[in-house]
């Protein structure tokens, strides 16, 4: 119960940031929210995943991705195919010259489904795919450049021209991949019709949910041996190293992770907005989920969270009454983050309730803490003196 | 392929091969600039792409004001322009370094952020002064049209215009950082700044220069443009990811390796999109850099340094 | 020469060379099982490079460094350090962010791979294992302390302690002393005589006091080759040597 307690829930004070949370988004929200905007909140979460797996590569193991949308393609994509198929059977699509593919296959003048579609037909190799596809492609990009000790600024800007490859290549094969529009008018999700209003409903909790517990799931492996390696890692890569670790393997295993999560918040856009197109893929995106995770704190699970909210918020209402100002203040939002605030939300947060627990301690007291006394203390004699 | 006659298919491979060495000459220039900010101050600038916009929508300006209020100037502007292009992202060049760049020396990723936020302000200040959509200044008449040395041989004398100008560029780059004392000042500090310092050389200045120099090329290389392509808001975005290629595949220290590595790059693609269709010829090219880092991580002409 | 099996180290022509300058050249070295090696030599002789090139730090250019008879060049860093080999850095290298119990944990010969981490528990056979290392090496009382607030000393005791945990067959130090207060050479001293029961240790020490309370054998290096062997009596009368290094 106790290894529950501190390792899955986070103690305490994990404990409360979980309450806050869930009560934020499975009572406060759908309560007040109209099922539009829930809907909206639900298309914010999924980014969420991207934002998670974010603060475990670039907060966590020090790596920054700027090709995280690739992932999160790849999974919503993987997700479509099988929509799509699903919406294509030969009945709906009779009048095409060739019924049973999806409409724009039939554009291109394809006469058949395409080898790499088939599998897709099937659910159950879809949702592997969701995940697996992203991780494999993750394995070997990270196999390839953590073990060349490839990182920092080369890494960033080789998944950038990931983004812009992956953008490209689905853009221009129009008849396999539904090119710039990409895939469109899904209906069903095994006869379940995904575009009414308490499908709305389902798919917003079984986001939100799927979603907490991600972050659980990741507070237990960081609350292990994990979370102090990659601490070391990011601290004293070359320590590491020497004390055995492969480190690289260790990053491979961090990206492939992140991968894996983008992977499952673009299969749940896609069930939640009903489409997919290369402009979730690209270079624009993927810079943008890592602001969501820069703003709310790029070292803090629930930080991301709040930080893909606030951003995606921000990002529409802006949109709706000062359309100009909006870039000018993403820049802004961008330079703000890294200059002035580095631990982003999280950290002021913290910060503001560390200065809050110290006041509280001075007036118990009748004098504040003097931490720094203690910690000499402990070194010299390995006691404090608890007077 | 067999549809073409002998001749035909000479003067389709010199069009090819020329239009591949206008690619190299557009990449080289927009390198250029990078290399020295990236490759020399690993400073990554994700707004390089603007600072060309900026030195493109200069010579629009320029362009503008010789026609309207100097038209005596309509066909000799071009030349001032580029220079004016120049000093103009040079000195926003400046500015910037002076206001962002200079607090973020020691943390190249987040001044990889910092500057895409940046890149976004600068897009969209374009927007708002010179409207979404492409503009084009008036260019003089020599450069337009194309000289034909054979019947079917037509070689576009923008594209002439714009190798020589790198040409020019790249010599001037060259004579400067190797053969001046200004251009010393810049090696040694990158190299080894504590000793500059300690032999007098004021490395803030040094670095705010050198990074203006590299936004200035980048202004020139954005003049340049405006003779093949119009400019808007975003063209600056449209290339980034190419030139950061061009200059982190021919090996950053190397002013020899980006020359290289913009020249394979260029006939890369511009063969390989003879052959594939549309997007498809840049993906290829772009794979095979992405794989042929896989192997050599540091680029082509990396030099060996004591890990 | 040929590889003689009963070594624990063998060093044979070992060669590297950065940009034309031959910083180690064609050095031939012998450690045998519990032995206390120290090398010394003037500044740029090499020492450093040496132990760079046997943990793997640095490529050899030319030659072989056999570890009970397994080649060592051309094996990652982690691989060497799980085949036996410990490497102390000059300046202190421990978790700063880590408290003295987490710094030794993490060095745990258990668990080093991704899963292995993932499965990794804090047994009482690990809590164990720390507590004993934690008592050689001065910090018994210290194991809540944050790295960063030990002082200079303990963190250099931390970091050959982490190197205990590993149980290294070769434990090679790299002026594990430079810093230390008088009383503190002492204890490491007796630290280090302590533990080169069942293993071999190579120092690279300045001090000489030092190294003559604890050297079995002396190596002097001078311009990435040796110019002596012998006991701290012998390389201490030895004319080149004290041409070249020691003075008077």
């Amino acid at each position: 119960m106790n290894t529950i307690y501190n390792r899955f829930l986070g103690g305490k004070s994990g404990l409360t940031k979980l309450l806050v949370l869930a009560i934020l988004l499975l009572v406060v929200l759908p309560l007040t929210m109209s099922v539009f905007r829930l809907n909206l909140v639900g298309k914010y979460l999924t980014f969420g995943f991207v934002a998670l797996g974010l603060v475990m590569l670039w907060g966590k193991a020090g790596v920054l991705s700027l090709g995280q949308g690739v992932f999160f393609g790849l999974g919503g994509y993987c997700m479509a195919m099988f929509l799509k198929l699903e919406a294509s059977d030969p009945i709906s699509t009779k009048i095409q010259s060739t019924p049973g593919i999806p409409d724009f296959m039939d554009w291109n003048q394809l006469k058949a489904l395409p080898a790499f579609w088939v599998p897709f037909k099937h659910l159950p190799i879809s949702l592997i795919a969701v995940v697996v596809v992203p991780s494999i492609l993750a394995y070997v990009i990270g196999l390839a450049m953590f073990k060349r000790r490839v990182g920092g600024v080369y890494f960033a800007i080789i998944t950038q021209a990931l983004a812009l490859i992956l953008s490209l290549g689905i853009d221009g094969n129009q008849g396999w991949t539904g090119g710039r529009n990409g895939i469109t008018d899904l209906r069903t999700l095994w006869g379940w019709d995904i575009r009414t209003q308490s499908a709305q409903y389902v798919l917003y909790f079984v986001t939100c949910l799927s979603l907490i517990f991600a972050i659980l799931a990741l507070q237990w492996l960081l609350s292990g041996k994990m979370g102090k390696m990659l601490l070391a890692m990011r601290e004293r890569e070359d320590r590491v190293r020497f004390s055995g670790y492969d480190v690289s393997m260790f990053k491979v295993f961090t990206f492939c992770l992140a991968a894996a999560l983008s992977g499952i918040g673009g299969a749940l856009f896609v069930l939640q907005v009903g489409f997919i197109s290369p402009s979730l893929v690209g270079i624009i995106p993927s810079i943008e989920m890592v602001i969501y995770a820069a703003v709310g704190g790029r070292a803090s699970l629930y930080g991301a969270i709040y930080g893909t909210l606030i951003v995606n918020t921000g990002k529409s209402l802006f949109s709706e009454s000062f359309p100009q100002l909006w870039l000018f203040c993403m820049g802004g939002l961008f330079i703000a983050v890294v200059v002035f605030f580095p631990d982003g939300l999280a950290g002021v947060v913290d910060s503001g309730s560390k200065k809050i627990g110290r006041w509280f301690q001075t007036k118990k007291n009748g004098s504040p803490p003097d931490v720094s006394l203690d910690n000499a203390v402990l070194a010299t004699t390995g006691k404090i003196d608890e007077s | 392929m067999s549809s073409y006659s002998a001749s035909e298919l000479y003067s389709i491979f010199i069009m090819q091969s020329f239009a591949g060495f206008s690619l190299f000459s557009v990449l080289l220039l927009m390198a250029l600039g990078l290399a020295i900010i990236f490759g020399q101050m690993g400073v990554v600038n994700l707004a390089h792409g603007e600072f060309m916009a900026l030195g493109a929508y200069t010579v629009f300006l320029c362009s503008n004001v010789a026609h309207n209020q100097l038209p005596g100037l309509a066909s000799s502007y071009f030349v001032f322009a580029i220079i004016i292009a120049f000093f103009v992202a040079g000195l926003a060049g400046m500015f910037v370094e002076w206001a962002l760049i200079r607090f973020l020396y020691k943390r190249p990723l987040d001044t990889l952020l910092a500057t895409w936020g940046l890149s976004l302000i600068m897009q969209q200040g374009f927007r708002l002064t010179f409207g979404a959509r492409e503009v084009t200044p008036t260019l003089p008449e020599w450069l337009m049209g194309s000289f034909k040395p054979s019947e079917s041989i037509d070689i576009p004398i923008n594209g002439v215009f714009v190798m020589g100008l790198t040409l020019l560029l790249t010599f001037t780059v060259w004579a400067f950082m190797y053969r001046s004392k200004i251009g010393l000042h810049m090696r040694a500090t990158v190299q080894n700044r504590a000793m500059s310092g300690a032999v007098g050389i004021n490395t803030k200045l040094v670095d705010r220069f050198t990074f203006a120099l590299g936004c200035g090329i980048a202004g020139v290389a954005g003049a340049a443009f405006t003779t093949i392509g119009s400019t808007g808001p975003d063209s600056g975005s449209r290339y980034i990811v190419d030139t950061f290629l061009v200059v982190v595949f021919g090996g950053t220290s190397s002013l020899l390796g980006t020359i290289a590595s913009a020249f394979g790059i260029a006939q890369g693609q511009s063969i390989s999109g003879f052959f594939l269709e549309g997007t498809m010829g840049k993906v290829a090219v772009l794979l095979g850099i992405i794989v042929i880092l896989m192997i050599r991580p540091k680029g082509l002409f990396a030099s060996k340094v004591r890990s | 020469m040929s590889s003689n099996t009963s070594f624990l180290l063998g060093i044979e022509d070992l060669t590297v060379s950065f940009d034309g300058f031959k910083a180690v050249d064609s050095l031939n070295l012998y450690i045998e099982p519990n032995e206390l090696r120290v090398i010394i030599g003037p500044n740029g002789a090499g020492k450093t490079t040496v132990l760079d090139m046997i943990c793997g730090k640095t490529r050899p250019t030319d030659g072989s460094v056999k570890f009970y008879n397994r080649e060592l060049v051309g094996l990652s860093e982690h691989e060497i350090v799980r085949a036996g080999v410990g490497r102390k850095f000059q300046t202190p290298s421990i978790y700063e962010n880590l408290t003295v119990l987490e710094n030794l944990e993490v060095s745990f010969p258990k668990g080093r791979s991704v899963f292995g981490c993932i499965a990794f528990t804090r047994s009482s056979e690990v809590m164990a294992r720390i507590h004993k290392v934690a008592e050689e090496i001065f910090l018994a009382d210290h194991l809540e302390v944050e790295g960063a607030h030990l002082s200079h000393g303990q963190k250099q005791w931390l970091e050959i302690g982490m190197l205990l945990m590993q149980e290294p067959k070769l434990l090679m130090l790299d002026e594990p002393v430079a810093g230390m207060s008088p009383a503190e050479r002492e204890q490491t001293a007796q630290l280090l005589k302590r533990i080169t029961q069942g293993r071999s240790i190579i120092i690279i020490e300045h001090d000489m006091e030092f190294v003559s309370r604890i050297a079995h054998k002396v190596t002097v290096l001078h311009l990435g080759k040796i110019l002596a062997e012998g006991t701290m009596e012998e390389i201490r009368h030895h004319p080149k040597v004290i041409e070249v290094y020691l003075g008077h």
